[in-house]
């Protein structure tokens, strides 16, 4: 891959923010509802009903896959530089786990009465990702080097220990008012009011800002931390900020459509062999591929059993598992994964 | 080559230790206790000592990639932890023994790393970048590698797409620790004598630790031996490489000769005692 350009970084922008709004116009024109954004400009009967549905259902929904894609695809980007670890993935790691357990504290301890004044619930989702971040940092590092596989072990086992005391405080709390708990568990794209939309847009814009800005102490991180501190990077701050930036996304997007698997492990290894490994394209070109990706995979969620629908977590996890299998043994020899 | 001994006369020292104590987290004792040096600007400073030495961690703290726990290293006069980090990696550059590089980034865009210190906070690599990098590149042999992925090549090639970088920062100063550990003879040599003249011809300071001596011997104006922390002697090539302390510090018996050709010195080992 040629060295990043003002060229090439913009006409990958361009490219990707055309393929985001052909993505979208073609979501919200399949639907179990049977309508198309042409019919919006038909002045037939039922143009209304066709509105409603469009704008009121579908859209919504395909907005909200969007962002969540944007920001798991853009957090497991930094999430692999910064953890030194291509494995890397808020869910694999534990990290949607985290929030996943720190939203559902919220709900069940009844801190969702506070939720007009404070979002309690995103901000409880928040720390058990961050906390998470600090509990892999500790425990994979040894000697100054963090260690890719143990790491790995660590956020397994983390997930699975979260996921369980989310099932035992299900199974002991009376089941009328968490309905709907595995269902979200697996991952589910929910259709919300524009308001709260507007909400997470505001998080994942100014995330995917934020961390293009550390672009390129990014790239000089997946150099090792020393060269990276021998080539003037403040580790420190860029690490501190970058894992901030980063659960703070997977946090907003858990809080509200659960834990999804696999986006932000095969977004940016599909972003990296696209748009090449330089973090200050892909950072962005991650953000766009997983908005493109989950808005596909949502769609067909919806859509493939209509008017069952499946959750987005299980497409994800159909999609990515293979996917990935496929680069781990594409990749393995040449010692990428070491 | 000759060896003009240390320079300690006249010119302040570009880099020095003052006092250093280091222990490593989790160490029973400090490596350093209360270590001192001083390096003139344009030396070649070789660093030499067995496994444990203290070569890499000597190496850190002078970079200012680690801080000592007491005392003080200083670049230029200044403390080199209280210079902008960015600055500083206009100034030394460092090449680390061990580095594993994550993705596929090219062997230019490695060497355009060494660039990150000069561009503006959100600027792209600019032509001039692009023209550092390429000679850097050059230098070391490896222009026509330079679209090919870091983790392609092999470990000498790898090796030399990292000293590459350190050139295309620039410095005044390089510290390496071990350049040449997995280098065959050829690129061993090639990168001392460019080294050599980039000493002798720009005045670039260079501190190298090394377990081959006698390149160490044949290239440096002096030689700092250290033994588990200490400083055991530092001089010219000829005051350290004695038999007496070859057989103090790494326990081998050795004989020191002197080369017809090239007028350097060299170590033959005889036993390990």
């Amino acid at each position: 891959m040629a060295p990043l350009t003002s060229r090439r970084l913009l006409l990958s922008i361009v490219l990707l923010l055309a393929a985001l709004a052909l993505t979208a116009a073609l979501c919200s024109s399949l639907g179990s509802s049977g309508y198309t954004l042409i019919d919006l400009a038909r002045p037939a009967a039922d143009a209304e009903t066709a509105r409603a549905m469009i704008l009121r259902v579908r859209l919504p929904r395909i907005l909200m896959a969007a962002i969540a894609g944007a920001a798991l695809g853009a957090a497991g980007a930094v999430f692999q530089a910064v953890l030194r670890n291509p494995l890397a993935d808020p869910y694999i790691l534990g990290i949607s786990g985290g929030a996943a357990l720190g939203a559902f504290a919220a709900t069940v301890l009844g801190l969702q009465a506070l939720a007009p004044v404070l979002p309690v619930r995103e901000a409880s989702a928040f720390l058990g990702a961050i906390a998470t971040v600090g509990i892999l940092f500790l425990l994979s590092s040894a000697r100054g080097r963090v260690l890719s596989y143990p790491m790995l072990l660590i956020g397994v086992i983390l997930n699975t220990v979260y996921l369980s005391v989310i099932l035992l405080i299900e199974t002991v709390v009376e089941f009328s008012r968490l309905h709907g708990v595995r269902l979200w568990m697996i991952g589910t794209i929910p259709v919300e009011q524009y308001g709260l939309l507007l909400g997470i847009a505001a998080v994942l814009v100014v995330g995917v800002a934020g961390l293009s800005l550390y672009g390129r102490d990014l790239n000089l991180l997946s150099a090792g931390e020393d060269a990276a501190r021998s080539l003037g990077v403040t580790v420190e701050r860029t690490r501190g900020v970058t894992v901030v930036l980063a659960s703070l996304m997977t946090a907003a997007v858990v809080s509200v459509a659960g834990p999804i698997g696999f986006v932000g492990l095969l977004v940016p290894h599909a972003a990296r062999l696209i748009f090449g490994p330089d973090h200050r394209l892909l950072v962005p070109a991650s953000a766009a591929t997983g908005a493109i990706f989950l808005m596909a995979a949502d769609t067909v969620a919806r859509t493939v059993m209509a008017p069952t629908e499946i959750p987005v977590g299980v497409v994800t996890a159909l999609c990515g598992g293979p996917f990935f299998l496929w680069l781990y043994r594409r990749r393995a020899g040449g010692g990428y994964f070491e | 080559m000759s060896n003009p001994g240390p320079v300690t006369a006249g010119k302040p020292p570009i880099l020095q230790a003052r006092g250093l104590l280091f222990r490593h987290p989790g160490a029973a004792a400090p490596l350093f206790r209360d270590l001192s040096i001083a390096i003139a600007p344009g030396e070649f400073a070789g660093v030499i000592g067995p496994n444990g030495a203290g070569k890499t961690t000597l190496l850190m703290l002078l970079g200012g990639i680690v801080a000592p726990q007491r005392g003080e290293a200083s670049l230029g006069g200044r403390p080199v932890r209280s210079i902008p980090p960015r600055e500083r990696a206009r100034r030394v550059a460092v090449v680390f023994q061990e580095s594993r590089i994550l993705f596929d980034f090219t062997v230019l865009e490695i060497a355009l790393m060494g660039r990150a210190p000069y561009l503006r906070p959100l600027g792209l690599e600019r032509p001039e970048d692009f023209a550092a990098a390429r000679a850097a590149l050059r230098q070391m042999d490896l222009l026509d590698r330079e679209g090919t992925p870091l983790r392609e090549l092999s470990s000498g090639e790898r090796q030399r797409a990292l000293i590459a970088r350190a050139l295309a920062q620039e410095p005044s100063v390089v510290l390496m620790d071990e350049p040449t550990a997995f280098l065959d003879l050829r690129h061993r040599l090639q990168i001392y004598e460019i080294l050599a003249r980039l000493n002798r011809d720009d005045g670039l300071t260079v501190v190298a630790s090394s377990h081959d001596l006698n390149m160490a011997a044949r290239y440096s104006s002096r030689l700092l031996l250290f033994d588990r922390g200490r400083l055991a002697a530092d001089g010219a090539p000829a005051a350290v490489l004695t038999p007496d302390l070859i057989r103090r510090v790494y326990a081998t018996e050795a004989r020191i000769e002197r080369d017809p050709s090239t007028g350097a010195l060299f170590v033959v080992p005889l036993a390990p005692l």
